[in-house]
């Protein structure tokens, strides 16, 4: 679903210029969910917009199957829209704003509890339905790939665990393909089939974990003994 | 009242608290003018003051009638108005649109940019002279001063509300491989309203001064044309009239675009 080859990419400033990736190869397999943590300042979002196209890697190849949306750390809902248009946001953007489409993310939003806020304005919202309005958002426009720039760091602790099993759990269950960015290690156990750990800057990938416990829900992985010394060794991975 | 049926003794305490103080608020306003009139008057009626030279309240309210009985008293609001209302719309419309020109091209926005700067700190009365000679000494001469006073602001305003939008919005937009256009009508127009808002409210007092300022360089008639003249002529009544009456314009024009913030903001 979406291959990085070799990938290497610096980026210019007048100060200089600074090797952000270097060699880094890893896969997203369909219906799976890749985290790939590091440590902070390693380049996370680079790999994010190179993953989305956003920027052209320096050398190697990212090959991408299918089309792709993004959500990102703060939830970005327009206040001057209803939830609803703000969900309709990607169809007009990406002029598929035709009735059937639009239905189709009104029935997804009420399959996610957004039926009462539908007419609401964002700022009506809590965090935690913001974001899940934005997840929904993201959804809308039907991509087959989803990108998250860690979209739970501007969330509160208890609404960042709540919010992480919601969006686990709608992604998983429209069997999207997804690839999280993180620096939260619980956070990538938790939701992930697949750990990515990346190296300091230049980035590269240092090992890959494939998380099989807990049956892939986040509640019940992280009341599993596993979770505890698998939070240990990607820790030691990272050099924390 | 109906609703208050179902509010606390504390809550009822409050409203009615927050009452008293608007109402106290609006009853101050209006004495400290009725204080500076009558003060005024007062002293213009007992000679402490000379109302040759300042005029007084009744003495404008008497030059006021005999503006309207020799018809004047329309034509000359109606010209200043019509010509402060054309520069407005003309300053904020071109401004917004230039400003939109600068915020699609940073090449062409770093271009701009001293030209603009030289442009808003220059005191525009100085190209007094030019504007007579180049345009002449009609009502458009007139317009287009009111437009050079405010346009520079409308520019430079609208552009940092453009370029404030949140990065995080835009990132949405570019993701979701949004045209320039594209994210300039769903995001950056809508999310600049604030902006606008207020670039409306400094342009409205702009005009007022660009078109009071041309009046006083080129003129036939208007507000500003009756002041000059007035001063000319040392009939000071005529002088203070035509102020007071710009007053009561500019606040009930402020006021109007109050009504479309009210508006928009809703």
């Amino acid at each position: 679903m979406l291959t990085f080859e070799n990938i290497s990419y610096t980026y210019h400033t007048k100060e200089g210029e600074t090797t952000a990736v270097k060699d880094l190869s890893f896969n997203v397999a369909k219906g799976e969910f890749v985290s790939v943590i590091g440590p902070s300042g390693c380049g996370k979002t680079t790999i994010l917009s190179l993953a989305a196209g956003l920027l052209a890697p320096s050398s190697g190849e990212v090959k991408r199957n299918g089309e792709f949306a993004y959500m990102l750390q703060r939830d970005a809902l327009f206040p001057w829209r209803t939830v609803e248009q703000n969900i309709f946001l990607p169809l007009e953007v990406k002029k598929r704003n035709t009735p059937e489409m639009r239905e189709k993310a009104v029935a997804l939003a009420v399959k996610y509890g957004l039926k009462d806020f539908l007419k609401k304005s964002p700022s009506q919202l809590s965090g935690g339905m913001r974001q899940r309005a934005a997840l929904i958002r993201t959804l809308a426009a039907e991509p087959e790939i989803l990108m998250l720039d860690e979209p739970f760091s501007a969330l509160d602790y208890q609404t960042r665990l709540e919010v992480c099993d919601d969006v686990q759990g709608i992604i998983k269950g429209e069997k999207k393909t997804a690839l999280l960015i993180t620096h939260d290690i619980s956070e990538a156990i938790a939701l992930s089939d697949k750990v990515v750990v990346l190296s300091a800057r230049p980035a590269h990938v240092v090992a890959e974990h494939a998380i099989t416990f807990g049956e892939s829900s986040p509640k019940k992985r992280r009341e599993c003994g596993e979770f505890a010394s698998t939070f240990e060794l990607l820790r030691k991975e990272l050099g924390i | 009242m109906k609703k208050n049926i179902n509010y606390s003794r504390e809550h009822i305490a409050y409203l009615k608290k927050q009452r008293n103080k608007k109402i106290i608020v609006n009853v101050s306003r209006v004495l400290i003018l009725v204080f500076i009139l009558g003060i005024w008057e007062l002293c213009a009626q007992l000679k402490v003051i000379d109302p040759f030279i300042t005029s007084s309240p009744s003495r404008v309210c008497v030059t006021i009638g005999e503006l309207y009985k020799n018809g004047t008293l329309f034509y000359h609001i109606g010209i200043t108005l019509a010509e402060t209302l054309a520069g407005f719309v003309i300053a904020v419309v071109l401004g917004y649109s230039i400003a939109v020109v600068l915020w699609a091209s940073d090449t062409v926005h770093k271009v701009i940019e001293p030209y603009i700067v030289v442009l808003n700190s220059l005191p525009k009365i100085a190209l007094g002279p030019l504007i007579i000679i180049w345009i002449g000494t009609g009502y458009d001469a007139i317009i287009f001063m009111t437009v050079l006073v405010s346009i520079i602001v409308c520019i430079m305003n609208m552009l940092a509300g453009f370029i404030e939008v949140d990065k995080t919005k835009l990132l949405l937009m570019q993701s979701m491989g949004a045209s320039k256009a594209t994210t300039l009508r769903k995001l950056i127009i809508p999310a600049s309203v604030p902006a606008l808002i207020n670039t409306l409210k400094v342009a409205v007092g702009l005009a007022w001064i660009g078109s009071i300022m041309g009046e006083y360089i080129v003129s036939k008639a208007g507000l500003g044309y009756l002041i000059v003249y007035g001063g000319q002529v040392f009939k000071l009544d005529l002088v203070m009239t035509a102020t007071f009456i710009l007053c009561a314009l500019a606040g009930g024009m402020y006021g109007i675009v109050t009504l479309v913030e009210k508006k928009l903001k809703k």
